[in-house]
């Protein structure tokens, strides 16, 4: 029992000097510059395709559900605003999120893993680089910029997917959609639906290089350590969800 | 401590130990290398051998004791000091670890392009690629990645990484593990070639004794570049080739390939019969 809490506070404590030298490294020389565009190119065009078709599906069953729903009360016609708040503030920066986990929180670990288990990590600190500033800053740099662009993009497909339902299956008006859609929306919704995915960035790359970094044993410690990537950043996900609300609801409650 | 041939040390480990959580890696380990001296570190799976080449180099941090190469004490240095240190220390890797993402010539090119101590001007990088891979007769292969080369050609591509900056130390892991018994000759018969031209101190772990036998009693000859036996024309025996054996983290053995065949302990015996081509 006690190692497991030694282990685990070990593990918490490898962590935060990961993050610690990560976030340094931004301010520091040598940048590299060409593999933060590669990385971009990689989790923010990669996911494209992925982070559209989740972002429009949500939005559309949200709309299915909340028309039936607000039916009994009469309030169909609020259907937009719910979906638009919905979207903003939690799913569209959770769910973007869990997606970037899951295609490239494993994608890091068993990329930087398989370089730790063949030593190439280890030619990298002899040859002269920094592994953290070469391998992990980027993938944070990179993840930071592209996560919020992606969110911004699901939550719009979303609303787009919620008016298709509203207006072909649900029978609503599609301009009433929208303007109730738009005028739901205040700033603060705006704030933490984009101060979300900053937030998860750092989860996503970390936790991946992370895991990565840590790999030993061979191709089967790789196969694990992209297991626990993703299970641990969606499971982070989650929780900050939880803990990021909070913050933003007792700042609307105290103001 | 003096070096036994009275050569300035390069590398000094005094009561080195190191572990992982909590299991002893490397023992209360003491023992120097003079310049231009060949170090053959002998020893079983796990016996420390791959430890202890990267705590030389600072990849490993022990628990206690220093370790001392080119006189200046490693263990105290953090890891953006110890980048000049290591730009004067050439290592293979056991596999050869070559970056997979990048193609034999940026591999090569690495060292000179990422370590700045070395300060090669850009212009000067492709002529020393080319020279480091003409030096292990791979010249064919610039473009090519590391995946598209046999195993053999890879450890040639790794040791052309290993000495493009001419390092005056060089460490190599295993050199010849899981070659078959010519390339793993080709690539001993580098390693020689590499210590007689560049008169360079060397360090190299194996399991196989044959291995130090090559190293410790051939030369390489410039004019024919060929192996031939260190006796010939009037040489002696390398006797600038010590061996070293280890055992479970612990340092067994220490001394010349007389001593080493002259020892009546039954490990290093057994692992002399077992191992000896």
């Amino acid at each position: 029992m006690t190692r497991v809490i030694v282990s685990i506070v070990l593990a918490i404590q490898d962590f935060y000097l990961l993050t610690g030298r990560a976030v340094r490294n931004v301010f520091r020389q040598p940048h590299y510059s060409d593999d933060i565009i590669l990385q971009m190119d990689s989790i923010g065009v990669g996911s494209l395709l992925i982070v559209v078709l989740t972002g429009f599906f949500s939005g559309a069953v949200m709309t299915l559900q909340l028309a039936r729903a607000l039916a009994r009360w009469g309030q169909q016609g609020q259907v937009g605003t719910a979906v638009s708040l919905t979207l903003v503030r939690e799913l569209g920066p959770a769910l973007t999120a869990l997606m970037v986990a899951g295609r490239n929180s494993s994608g890091m670990a068993s990329e930087i893993g398989s370089m730790k288990v063949t030593e190439q990590i280890d030619a990298m600190r002899a040859l002269g680089t920094d592994p953290i500033q070469k391998l992990v800053t980027p993938r944070l740099i990179a993840t930071c910029v592209v996560l919020p662009l992606l969110t911004v993009i699901a939550d719009f497909v979303g609303m787009f997917g919620g008016y298709i339902v509203a207006v072909l299956l649900v029978d609503l008006n599609g301009r009433r959609y929208w303007s109730t859609a738009w005028q739901a929306l205040e700033w603060n919704d705006l704030t933490q639906g984009l101060l979300k995915p900053f937030v998860f960035a750092f989860v996503v790359a970390l936790v991946g290089c992370y895991y990565g970094l840590r790999a030993s044993g061979g191709t089967q410690g790789v196969g694990r350590a992209t297991t626990q990537a993703v299970v641990t950043a969606s499971v982070l996900i989650f929780v900050l969800t939880f803990f990021l609300t909070r913050i933003f609801t007792s700042q609307l409650v105290s103001s | 401590m003096m070096p036994s041939n009275g050569a300035k040390p390069v590398l000094r480990f005094e009561h080195v130990h190191v572990s992982f959580e909590g299991v002893p890696a490397l023992e209360d380990l003491s023992f120097e290398v003079g310049e231009g001296e060949a170090r053959i570190i002998l020893g079983a799976a796990a016996s420390g051998k791959t430890i202890l080449l990267k705590t030389a180099l600072g990849l490993v941090r022990p628990d206690s004791g220093s370790v001392y190469v080119f006189g200046e004490d490693i263990t105290r240095l953090t890891e953006h000091q110890l980048f000049d240190i290591r730009s004067k220390i050439g290592m293979l890797f056991q596999e050869g670890a070559l970056f997979d993402s990048l193609t034999i010539e940026e591999n090569v090119a690495y060292p000179l392009v990422n370590q700045k101590a070395i300060r090669c001007p850009v212009e000067q990088v492709e002529g020393r690629v080319k020279e480091a891979l003409h030096f292990v007769e791979l010249d064919q292969t610039l473009a090519r990645f590391p995946s598209e080369l046999s195993g053999g050609m890879r450890r040639r591509a790794a040791i052309a990484r290993a000495v493009v900056s001419e390092p005056p130390l060089l460490l190599y892991d295993s050199p010849t593990a899981g070659l078959d018994p010519i390339t793993a000759h080709t690539i001993i018969a580098l390693i020689i070639k590499e210590r007689d031209v560049s008169r360079t101190t060397t360090l190299i772990v194996t399991h196989r004794y044959q291995d130090g036998n090559l190293v410790a009693n051939f030369r390489y000859n410039p004019d024919n570049g060929q192996l031939v036996p260190a006796r010939e024309n009037g040489h002696r025996p390398q006797e600038r080739t010590k061996f070293m054996v280890l055992r479970d983290g612990k340092l067994l053995f220490e001394g010349t390939q007389a001593e080493l065949e002259a020892s009546r302990d039954p490990y290093i015996s057994k692992f002399r019969r077992r191992t000896g081509g």
